[in-house]
């Protein structure tokens, strides 16, 4: 028998490449749920029109007898929205979308399993916290705004939800930021600035999750049943000063003071606009415990460095990439032995 | 032990002015110049970058350690070459030079990076949070500490933090309260060594004559120091006094003989935190009593 799966949020690039994937196995029949029509395309998965804040969401859970649900219309930047405006809708598609959501899947008896999208950001960044979260740990500092808080409150439905319905499977899956070649995130625009503007005396660790893993992740949680939260990233960690010199990218260090008022001029241009929790994740650091997940039979194939690598090979080269710092080495060793060599001479 | 020092430092010297003339030094030098411009070197989940930390960091510190100091390490034998331990030490200084030259004495000695752990005042300062990251300290909570000794690292505490550090010149080597032993359930709870480090010699760098409460309030900084030079003579004011230091490395004192649960026994774990504490109490003045005087 099919097992019918339910995506929101089919419109976003990880959710329709997911839907894609998942499509691609007969077992599954894969529905697609999201606003606008998917930009990407969605393979052998369908796609129905629907604002997961209305009932219509529910009727279709109910229509199609859908048992899993996967709930991925979580989102730090929606589209066409900047600034404070941006941070509002966003709140009204995650929390008010997720409840919703919920309570429309809690009335329906098919529904066995619930796989939500969460994210690293529930942990907040602060230099109060220990080196590596595990999923029993809380933000030593709650996110006060935008995405963090959003995070906090998705899953506290969520674990209400498994309680008012033991009977189904809840899996919720913090994802790390995610890193690759096509990723078009606010890490990955932040990073391909042609001169980066960063907090001055902070080097924060950073640790990334390629889509593919992430997809992988996300099937898993699918197709086995692993009920609980799970921290998903690449085990290792890569410094943000690795990643700009990676870039090649020149940087400008800006006083942690006016770190934000900085980012508020990049508002808009480029889409690198960082709230306050995203700038203390890049000033402080964050670094999830990833063996929880393991422990549950899932493993990222591409490390932090590999998914950044990845993401360097397709954006342009920066003022100081590998090739140019190549060249100036070698034009300085040259030089060095030119003037050994005069030397050895007179 | 002075003849070893002197050839130690020697030794030191030599690598150094070799490093300048063989093509193949040079060859490494630009390959490592080459690594740290592209990013391409690894780093740990705590953020410790191996390989500044042994290129850069020490090479630097190893003068004011050797020629500055002039540090004697005693007790060497007592240096786990390997396996997870807890290095327990007394603190002092104003600024946190103790363990940096702790670090250093300790991997000259067995190769192993003590990695330490530090208050969260450390990792909210610019600069400095960078460099203690990277020079392998985290923060001063039970989850590092366990993270890393699970993972069979040394790892180097003070505890008597900020107390120890802001201590005045009065009140040299009275070690103070240590903190709340949370050092102590952490190593009962992982089953490693505590090995009480002694240092003399780091109490008089900065003599604290004073404090000054409503600067410190300004800066935000736990205090505000005065010594006979800072903030008189400015950032010369911030250069160490040349006291001879003796580090004097304790015998081990075992946990994994504890019943199980001790770490959770209040009474368990006060009683080593007071053995470990007068343990450190103990060497001190045995080490004052026998120094010739604080600059030599």
């Amino acid at each position: 028998m099919t097992r019918k799966v339910l995506v929101t949020g089919a419109s976003r690039a990880l959710a329709a490449r997911f839907a894609r994937s998942l499509a691609a196995d007969p077992e599954f029949e894969v529905i697609g749920v999201d606003l606008i029509p998917p930009r990407d395309d969605l393979g052998l998965a369908s796609f129905v029109r629907a604002d997961i804040r209305s009932p219509a969401v529910g009727r279709v859970v109910e229509a199609r007898g859908v048992d899993t649900v996967v709930h991925m219309a979580v989102t730090s930047a929606p589209a066409g929205a900047v600034g404070r405006q941006s941070s509002e809708v966003a709140k009204e598609i995650n929390v008010i979308g997720t409840l919703q959501l919920l309570a429309a899947c809690q009335r329906v008896p098919s529904v066995r399993k619930l796989v939500v999208q969460s994210s690293v950001s529930v942990y907040g960044a602060s230099p109060r916290d220990p080196a590596s979260f595990t999923e029993d740990d809380s933000a030593r500092v709650s996110p006060r705004t935008g995405f963090g808080k959003d995070t906090i409150e998705i899953e506290s439905y969520v674990r209400g939800f498994a309680r008012r319905r033991p009977d189904v499977v809840v899996t919720t899956l913090r994802l790390a930021a995610l890193m690759g070649a096509t990723v078009d995130s606010r890490i990955a625009r932040y990073l391909a600035l042609p001169v980066v503007p960063r907090v001055l005396g902070f080097d924060a660790r950073l640790q990334f999750l390629h889509p593919d893993d992430a997809v992988g992740a996300l099937e898993h949680a699918v197709r086995e049943d692993v009920p609980g939260t799970f921290n998903v990233a690449a085990p290792d960690v890569v410094t943000l000063g690795q990643a700009l010199r990676r870039m090649g990218r020149p940087t400008v260090g800006v006083p942690r003071g006016s770190a934000s008022s900085v980012a508020s001029l990049f508002r808009g241009w480029r889409g690198a606009d960082f709230s306050a929790d995203q700038i203390d994740a890049l000033t402080y650091g964050r670094v999830m415990d990833t063996s929880r997940f393991a422990a549950a039979g899932f493993v990222p194939t591409r490390s932090s460095a590999d998914a950044l690598a990845e993401f360097v090979a397709a954006s342009r080269p920066g003022l100081l990439s590998a090739e140019r710092v190549e060249g100036a080495v070698g034009a300085v060793t040259r030089f060095a032995r030119g003037v050994e060599e005069r030397a050895g001479r007179a | 032990m002075p003849d070893a020092e002197v050839v130690r430092l020697e030794d030191w010297a030599d690598r150094h002015r070799g490093a300048e003339d063989t093509p193949a030094a040079r060859e490494a030098l630009a390959r490592f110049l080459r690594r740290r411009l592209e990013g391409d070197y690894p780093v740990d989940e705590f953020g410790f970058d191996v390989e500044l930390t042994e290129q850069v960091f020490l090479p630097l510190l190893r003068p004011l350690v050797r020629s500055w100091f002039r540090v004697e390490l005693r007790g060497a034998e007592n240096l786990p070459t390997t396996g997870p331990a807890l290095l327990v030490s007394n603190h002092a200084g104003a600024l946190p030079l103790d363990g940096m030259v702790l670090h250093s004495v300790v991997f000259d000695e067995i190769g192993r990076h003590p990695r330490m752990l530090g208050a969260d005042l450390i990792f909210s300062t610019p600069f400095s949070a960078d460099l203690a990251r990277k020079t392998g300290t985290t923060l001063a909570c039970p989850e590092d500490a366990e993270r890393l000794l699970r993972a069979g690292e040394l790892v180097s505490v003070f505890p008597e933090g900020f107390k120890g550090l802001g201590k005045r010149f009065a009140d040299r080597y009275k070690l103070q309260r240590f903190g709340r032993g949370g050092f102590v359930s952490t190593a009962v709870r992982a089953s490693v060594p505590i090995i009480p480090v002694s240092i003399v010699g780091s109490e008089e760098i900065y003599p604290l004559l004073g404090r000054l409460p409503t600067l410190a309030r300004a800066f935000g900084w736990p205090y505000f120091p005065l010594t006979p030079t800072f903030p008189w003579l400015g950032p010369l004011g911030m250069v160490p006094l040349p006291s001879k230091w003796v580090i004097e490395v304790g015998e081990a004192i075992a946990t994994d003989e504890l019943p199980p649960g001790a770490a959770d026994d209040p009474m368990v774990v006060f009683d080593v935190t007071d053995q470990v504490r007068e343990t450190i109490q103990q060497t001190l003045y045995t080490l004052l009593m026998q120094r010739r005087g604080t600059f030599f």
